[in-house]
């Protein structure tokens, strides 16, 4: 098993007065698919967030290639290597296509080679290059969002649901997507429910309950245990079956 | 691992995709702006039927136009402060009194400039006046956001509070300093007057102030729309933690937005003195209810918003104040009461998270 490149070592976070992540430990291998499991409520955006910097952790170390990044602000973080696709996709719909490209390579221009890389994959974009972000489908905001974390090479990208409500055949481009990435060697730290999806990607896999971890397993073993499945995930699996 | 069945990525697939799903392009949304015209036509329409001389109308639409930019230069940083760090600052009339004071401060030693009767030599000792009046509003701004507003970063009813208190501080202080008399602000003499064009007279500041404003209204769209910063500032005003989680120090970009709001506040401030002609502590308090109704009718965090409801408070301004004078002072709160019974954020509001 290679060296993990994030940590987390008995995180907590609080949310005002509630207390949602309540001592999170896991490691996410350098160069695979770690996939964070569970039920709707479990804790799974905040774990996310507070890798982030969006959120500070109360308790506990959180490290990033042999770095304590907890309690670091978020645009040191991403300047640390780490990219962020949140749930809510978070395009700017009044900035084009282009300009939310142009904003998300922060280290230089946009690179030709590398854009046409993305639009081989989301094709979308090209078509939609000139349009305000807000005018694009759900699919096509979530390409942008996606598109906008690899546009420049990151270390670590950490993905939030990027399935949820997007149609099938947009979803086969995602994972053509993933797939080339993890040929790249870029780790990646992806929250899912669709367990179909998590399956057919997936290296490790996390199950998350309550705010904590309550199972660890290679994506091969926690796929071929269907009682593990339907105990841990159960309501969500006939859900996104 | 990757199972043997699994289909690869599919472009054709995904244009079957696109060919159902993309909504065509917006067209322009133009209909807000007709506004304007409509106002002044109306005004037109119903000062003829009342006798009043075309001339009296065109004075006063250029006296609306000149009005109007001037508040547009102090309104602007504030539309973007509040769009953008999401900051109620009351005390922004504090940067468009200090403003006004420091640009007459300088004005003092140029006298003999301002007294001159060169065009050349007035516009000299007025762009100084204004530089120094931008630069000392902006500075005050920094201590301002550094100070008192980081604090309260994100907690509306304090920033009320504190910003209120800040605005009374520095009117007293304005009158510590300068002395609480009321002040004259005489134009230069190349710049008094008007200029006659057939029967109508068009005043030669109202003219520079137009001028000005139309100048700073194409810089910001210029800054907004075609450079990096500008791109920050747009999605800022939209997602301030998005653009810090692509890694941009967005408290720094608040800084900046804060410090160039109050130096326009203070070109503002100057401008305003010089139509008026005279400066007291309170102008700032005077003008503030009016930038309030023109940011929220042009939309929080939209400059377009800004620079369109600014001429529509100052054409309701003038018009009323000529034809109904007793209506004159509630015509604005009709006005943003019908606006925002049309669209309730506002004329161009800025799409938010």
């Amino acid at each position: 098993m290679s060296e993990p490149l994030l940590t987390l070592a008995g995180v907590h976070t609080h949310i005002g007065q509630y207390h949602i992540l309540q001592g999170v430990d896991f490691a996410v291998p350098a160069g695979a698919m770690t996939v964070l499991l569970g039920r709707n409520g479990a804790g799974k955006t905040t774990t996310l967030r507070t890798i982030m910097g969006l959120w500070k952790p109360s308790r506990g170390q959180v490290t990033f290639a042999g770095q304590p990044i907890g309690g670091w602000p978020a645009h040191a973080i991403a300047r640390a290597g780490i990219a962020y696709v949140p749930e809510t996709m978070a395009v700017f719909s009044d900035l084009t296509v282009a300009e939310n490209m142009l904003l998300a390579a922060r280290d230089g221009p946009l690179e030709a080679a590398r854009l046409d890389w993305v639009f081989s994959f989301f094709p979308a974009l090209k078509r939609f290059w000139t349009q305000p972000a807000g005018t694009l489908s759900g699919g096509q905001k979530q390409m942008l969002s996606i598109a906008r974390a690899v546009i420049e090479p990151r270390q670590l990208i950490l993905i939030d649901e990027p399935t949820k409500g997007i149609a099938p055949v947009i979803i086969e481009n995602m994972i053509g997507a993933f797939r080339e990435l993890k040929r790249e060697r870029t780790t990646i730290l992806l929250v899912e429910q669709n367990f179909r999806f998590a399956e057919a990607l997936g290296d490790w896999a996390v199950v998350m309950d309550d705010g904590r971890i309550v199972h660890r397993a290679s994506m091969a073993e926690l796929a071929g245990d269907s009682a593990t499945q339907h105990r841990l995930l159960g309501l969500s699996l006939e859900a996104h079956a | 691992m990757p199972n043997a069945g699994d289909p690869g990525p599919s472009p054709r697939g995904d244009e079957q995709a696109d060919a159902a799903a993309p909504m065509p392009r917006a067209r322009g949304d133009y209909l807000p702006v007709l506004l304007l015209p409509g106002l002044a036509a109306a005004a037109l329409a119903i000062m003829t039927w009342q006798g009043v001389p075309f001339s009296t109308w065109v004075t006063l639409t250029i006296a609306a136009l000149a009005m109007g930019m001037m508040i547009f230069v102090i309104a602007s940083g504030l539309t973007l402060v509040f769009g953008l760090m999401d900051v109620l600052n009351f005390a922004h009339g504090a940067f468009i009194a200090v403003g006004a004071y420091l640009a007459m401060t300088t004005l003092i030693p140029l006298a003999g400039w301002v007294e001159a009767n060169s065009l050349s030599l007035n516009l000299l000792a007025l762009g100084l006046a204004m530089l120094v009046a931008m630069l000392g509003s902006g500075a005050l701004g920094l201590a301002f956001e550094r100070i008192i507003i980081m604090p309260v970063y994100g907690q509306h009813l304090k920033q009320i509070l504190i910003t209120t208190g800040g605005l009374i501080v520095a009117e007293q202080l304005i009158h510590v300093v300068w002395g609480g008399d009321q002040k004259p602000m005489p134009l230069p003499t190349a710049l008094r007057g008007a200029v006659i064009v057939g029967n109508i007279a068009l005043e030669k500041f109202r003219l520079l102030a137009v001028a000005i404003g139309l100048i700073i209204f194409f810089a910001m769209l210029v800054l907004l729309n075609r450079s990096k910063l500008g791109l920050l500032i747009r999605a800022g005003v939209e997602n301030g933690e998005m653009v810090e989680a692509l890694g941009y120090r967005i408290r720094r970009l608040f800084a900046l937005v804060f410090v160039a709001g109050s130096a326009l506040a203070g070109l503002g401030g100057t401008l305003w003195a010089l139509y008026r002609e005279t400066l007291t502590a309170s102008i700032g308090s005077e003008v503030i209810v009016l930038v309030f109704i023109v940011i929220i009718i042009g939309g929080l965090g939209s400059v377009g918003g800004c620079f369109l409801g600014a001429l529509l408070v100052a054409q309701m301004a003038n018009y009323t104040g000529y034809l109904a004078p007793k209506v004159a002072i509630a015509s604005n709160i009709l006005l943003m009461v019908a606006i925002l019974m049309w669209r309730p954020q506002g004329l161009y509001p800025v799409a938010k998270r």
